[in-house]
């Protein structure tokens, strides 16, 4: 089981770095928008101050879900799918290490990223620590969670607008425990009831989205 | 025979010389409300080839993905039974499909796809196996080309060189002679009758007439 986890991040490692726009996407779009952000509001460090926890979480919640769509699409066109649902692996372990290569080439350099633009934000550097672990505790439940979505919709042409639709009512806990643990440390509060909170989301999504991933693509593959 | 299925490894035809067979049992597929095949039933032995033939949209990749287990059919069951226990095995073990995406990622090389493959089917391959099963089909000196630059039939080529690599004894492919040359035609046509001859079961289609077929051939035509 360990060689063919290996195996596999190795090649999603290999077809990524072939096609480096699909990584450096999100990434772009999450710096402009946190790089716009301060020029279209001005430069009051108060208020950017007290907005920040949110407009990073929602930044870092669209940039997970606009590399989510085309997740599974290459792999369900040319077939790799249909090798992995025939053969003897279980396909919920498949695709469960599938999301963690995608979300470690993916939403990880967004989470090492994100100090350097929380201070351009004016958050204090004394936080820094509450923001990078709620990203880094929230965006592989973002990954996990659209990665269902992305499966439910592989078979459609174009999915994208339905994918956010089916996935973002599901990304709203995630999104409030993330930006609420960053508020609570910004307003004195300890943020650990957050995170905890987060933690329990990642271990709930680990175990459970999985199985909901891989009947999605036998959905998709049987028609 | 039971112990080595329950081994969880791949089993190779050419070493275990097994009888089983493949029983359809009533089976009707329904597509988009339009009924495709019904109440088809069908024995299938090792050492057996089916060829399935129809015109398009006969059902032929319907009928086969169905075999494959990747669709359920509408009706009636699909079990791979061996002969001497009347035992139910495990499809996915013994299973070898090709659909007509033929699962080779065009950003990989060659030799790079065919070793996610055989560690995805559990078939262990060393990479000078590759590089032999690389050479059986014609692409000696293509081994690190990205498969993006390969033409069409050297594509389907990288994938038909599973097929040289300590295969499982089921094989189900969806038009494996799509874009092959005259020569490639012609050693397909004798691997696939060397493997039925050593115990193996194929089952394909193709539109194009089979002119080296084994003792054991069956065709099925759909659609009439």
């Amino acid at each position: 089981m360990t060689s063919i986890f290996f195996s596999l991040v190795q090649r999603e490692a290999r077809l990524l770095c072939r096609r480096p726009a699909e990584l450096i996407n999100p990434l772009v779009f999450f710096s402009l928008v946190l790089v716009l952000f301060p020029l279209a509001v001005g430069p009051e460090s108060r208020l950017l101050q007290s907005i920040s926890p949110g407009l990073i979480w929602v930044a870092a919640l669209l940039a997970v879900l606009l590399s989510l769509d085309a997740l599974f699409r290459s792999d369900f066109e040319d077939g790799s799918l249909e090798q992995w649902a025939v053969s003897s692996r279980a396909l919920s372990w498949l695709v469960l290490t599938k999301v963690l290569a995608h979300w470690l080439f993916s939403g990880l350099p967004l989470v090492l990223l994100s100090p350097l633009l929380a201070l351009m934000l004016g958050l204090p550097s004394e936080h820094i620590p509450v923001l990078v672990l709620s990203l880094l505790l929230g965006t592989p439940v973002l990954s996990l969670l659209g990665a269902v979505g992305a499966a439910l919709t592989v078979g459609l042409k174009r999915g994208g607008l339905l994918l956010a639709l089916l996935t973002l009512p599901l990304y709203i806990p995630v999104l409030i425990f993330g930006s609420g643990a960053l508020q609570a440390e910004l307003q004195g509060f300890s943020p650990l009831g957050y995170l905890l909170w987060l933690a329990s989301l990642t271990v709930l999504a680990v175990t459970l989205t999985p199985f909901a991933i891989a009947a999605g693509l036998r959905i998709g593959l049987s028609e | 025979m039971e112990q080595i299925i329950h081994a969880g490894k791949p089993i190779n035809a050419c070493e275990v010389p097994i009888s089983y067979g493949l029983k359809l049992d009533t089976l009707s597929c329904e597509r988009d409300s339009r009924l495709l095949f019904e109440h088809l039933s069908l024995d299938l032995s090792s050492g057996s080839m089916l060829q399935v033939m129809g015109p398009n949209g006969s059902g032929k990749t319907s009928l086969l993905r169905i075999l494959a287990g990747l669709m359920p059919p509408s009706e009636g069951a699909v079990r791979l039974e061996s002969n001497s226990g009347s035992s139910v095995m495990p499809l996915n073990q013994m299973l070898l499909w090709m659909g007509y995406a033929t699962g080779i990622k065009m950003l990989l090389t060659a030799e790079e796809n065919l070793s996610w493959l055989c560690s995805l089917h559990q078939q262990p391959q060393s990479q000078s196996q590759i590089w032999q099963a690389l050479a059986a089909v014609g692409l000696r000196g293509f081994e690190d080309v990205p498969c993006y630059s390969l033409s069409a039939g050297q594509q389907r080529r990288v994938a038909l060189a599973r097929l040289y690599l300590n295969p499982p004894p089921l094989w189900i492919l969806d038009e494996p002679f799509t874009a092959l040359d005259p020569q490639g035609v012609t050693q397909l046509e004798q691997h696939l009758v060397r493997h039925c001859e050593a115990g193996g079961l194929v089952i394909l289609t193709t539109h194009h007439t089979l002119t080296l077929t084994p003792a054991r051939f069956t065709t099925l035509a759909l659609g009439s």
